[in-house]
């Protein structure tokens, strides 16, 4: 680690120190590249989401945070200070696990306390930050049960509230709710917005990792779109949906509307399509297409169309079953449709760097 | 009903089966207590001056010090070789690890006879005087297994991450020993470490081709029964045997049932198995 100068050691003071700082990071295990040159700035009490699907380095970079992993080259910063070599025992980081890994022999206030008791913090003040953590993620009175005696809601919770109780300057999360089915984990993302709201006055910084992109729009202050162990793109959710960057933002981030006209590529949200029977007047050409309905998805509370356009290419269009029946949607199969849409909500975004490879 | 009769007929086989597995165990502990010479049923009267003479008795007592050092001395190797072994299997992919995952485990499967044989030529071929240490070497073959196999599954059944979580929360490596991996690891070591014990102090075929002279308790049983001498004698001795085999069998079914980190029916009936099936009573 030829970059760990003495220099950088010293914290740099002053207000704009961001909480984790990542500097061209790279790791590899093998001729795998986890991480490829990863720069990272996330500011204090932030929520911030690393998304991505699996493999494209979002849980390796949570690891080389936590110091779990030593990067192969690159720094990395907590609060201004250096911490790439250390180990995760001296890192003012907590992490909660996807798996929990709940230490099974110890009962619940054991487990939440264990942070505490490893830095000598004395009994009577452990039980009373141990209570105090189990209410605020609404746990109170189970701190005698055993891990194996907990749901998997409650486990959760109990991972959480070990890191919690410690008060890290970065708190750090595995795709914590990939374990738990869809109604509780819609719970717990709403739960774990409050209690980060909770927590943010004393500073903790959430770091969260997942590949859900609903989860990711829904809980962080900010994300970044990780892909084949690179940042595609940084911002809040609502700019990294409404104006992605490139295609696989475009893709991965909602659906994958990609338009060619004149070779400038565009995307358009599926939400922002009208669409009605062809054969109507055209407003402008630049900003509408035509098509056949190929196939229809019915959701429920949406339907799901995707329509061939007669220049090539399919866009998925969606429309809110405000007055249409399951059987009108669904006998809108081979229908001629005219798509539309504002020239704002086409998004110019770059080719995908596979291709821009391609063609150097 | 056919589930009626079918369920009736299952119990029926079933305390059959126990019943002809217990029975002779039964019949001989009782033979223990006869204070007739002649084993017949019902026994002629009560009495405790078998297990007297057999106290008394130099012979046993030399036998009984021999199988315990034994029995102590392959499970000491067995504990730390077998958790040494579990642990890199589990930790590291390396080349040759599914070999050598296969050459552990493979003395339980291969008939005592032939690991008797083998080794007895081995220490002849190698000038190796037998004494105690060559029984110990037998036993340990098998003994290692039963550790290694109950220390992996240990590993197995618990999160990968359970060291990271303690790391993360600002243990370092002594802390996280002593208050994560051995808590976790101890009763599946201390249920392997009995085990082995339980194995090793009534091992018979592999303790002749490598005993030499010297006699440990079951062989002393053996030679006893084979000469017809001391039959009230040796009924006392295998009284005690099966104390011996069948409490540690017993604590350690509890000990790796108990903590909802590994179940029953792994290692621990495997091991009970071998040990009831590989014994001398």
């Amino acid at each position: 680690m030829a970059i760990q100068e003495h220099a950088a050691a010293v914290p740099t003071a002053g207000v704009d120190v961001p909480d984790v700082r990542l500097v061209g990071v790279r790791k590899t295990y093998g001729d795998v590249v986890a991480v490829d040159g990863v720069d990272l700035e996330i500011a204090s009490g932030e929520f911030f989401t690393l998304l991505g699907p699996s493999g494209s380095g979002k849980t390796t970079t949570l690891r080389l945070i936590a110091g779990f992993e030593r990067p192969d080259k690159g720094r990395i910063e907590l609060a201004g200070h250096d911490v790439t070599g250390r180990p995760p025992y001296s890192r003012d980081v907590n992490t909660v696990f996807q798996d929990y890994a709940l230490f099974p022999h110890m009962t619940v206030a054991e487990n939440v306390g264990y942070g505490l008791r490893v830095r000598g913090v004395g009994r009577r003040e452990r039980r009373l930050r141990v209570d105090e953590i189990l209410k605020v993620v609404q746990l109170p009175g189970l701190g005698e049960r055993k891990p194996v005696q907990l749901s998997g809601g409650q486990r959760q919770r109990v991972a959480l509230a070990r890191a919690l109780v410690n008060h890290p300057q970065v708190l750090l999360l595995d795709e914590p709710l990939g374990a738990l089915d869809l109604k509780l984990r819609q719970e717990m993302q709403i739960e774990l917005k409050r209690i980060q709201r909770a927590v943010r006055e004393v500073g903790i910084t959430f770091v969260y990792v997942t590949h859900d992109q609903e989860e990711a729009l829904t809980m962080s202050d900010r994300l970044a779109v990780f892909n084949e162990g690179r940042i595609e793109q940084i911002g809040t959710p609502a700019a990294v949906y409404e104006r992605p960057e490139n295609a696989f933002v475009a893709g991965f981030v909602g659906a994958s509307n990609v338009l060619r006209r004149a070779g400038h590529t565009f995307t358009v949200r599926p939400e922002k399509i009208r669409m009605t029977n062809d054969g109507g007047a055209r407003r402008d050409d630049e900003n509408a297409a035509t098509g056949r309905i190929r196939d229809v998805v019915y959701a429920g509370m949406f339907t799901r169309y995707v329509v061939d356009l007669d220049d090539g290419g399919e866009l998925v269009v969606v429309r809110q079953n405000l007055e249409t029946s399951s059987t009108e949607a669904l006998d809108a199969r081979g229908r001629r449709v005219l798509l539309e849409w504002r020239p704002e909500h086409a998004i110019e975004t770059k080719p995908q760097r596979e291709e821009k490879h391609e063609s150097v | 009903m056919e589930t009626r009769s079918t369920r009736i007929g299952l119990g029926v086989a079933t305390v059959a089966v126990i019943a002809f597995l217990w029975l002779p165990l039964l019949l001989i502990m009782a033979y223990a207590f006869n204070s007739s010479t002649i084993q017949s049923w019902p026994i002629s009267g009560f009495t405790f001056h078998w297990f007297h003479e057999a106290w008394r008795d130099p012979e046993v007592r030399k036998s009984l010090t021999l199988s315990l050092k034994v029995g102590l001395a392959a499970t000491a190797i067995a504990l730390i070789l077998g958790t040494a072994a579990a642990a890199a299997i589990y930790r590291f992919r390396f080349f040759g690890r599914e070999a050598v995952s296969f050459l552990l485990l493979l003395p339980i499967a291969l008939p005592g006879i032939i690991t008797g044989m083998a080794l007895n030529s081995f220490f002849n071929f190698g000038g190796v005087q037998l004494s105690m240490w060559t029984i110990v070497a037998g036993h340990a073959t098998f003994c290692v297994v039963i550790v290694y196999n109950n220390v992996l599954a240990r590993l197995r059944r618990s999160s990968p991450s359970l060291i990271e979580a303690s790391m993360d929360l600002g243990a370092d490596g002594w802390q996280t020993f002593r208050w994560v991996i051995w808590p976790v690891l101890s009763t599946a070591l201390v249920a392997g470490g009995l085990l082995a014990f339980a194995l090793s102090f009534d091992e018979v075929i592999v303790t002749t081709f490598t005993a030499g002279a010297q006699t440990t308790l079951p062989i002393f049983i053996l030679d006893n029964i084979q000469r017809g001498q001391q039959l009230p004698v040796v009924n006392a001795i295998v009284f005690v045997v099966i104390l011996v085999t069948v409490i540690p069998v017993t604590i350690a079914q509890r000990l790796t049932g108990d903590t909802g980190v590994l179940r029953r029916g792994t290692a621990a009936s495997k091991a009970a198995a071998a040990a009831t099936g590989g014994g001398a009573v």
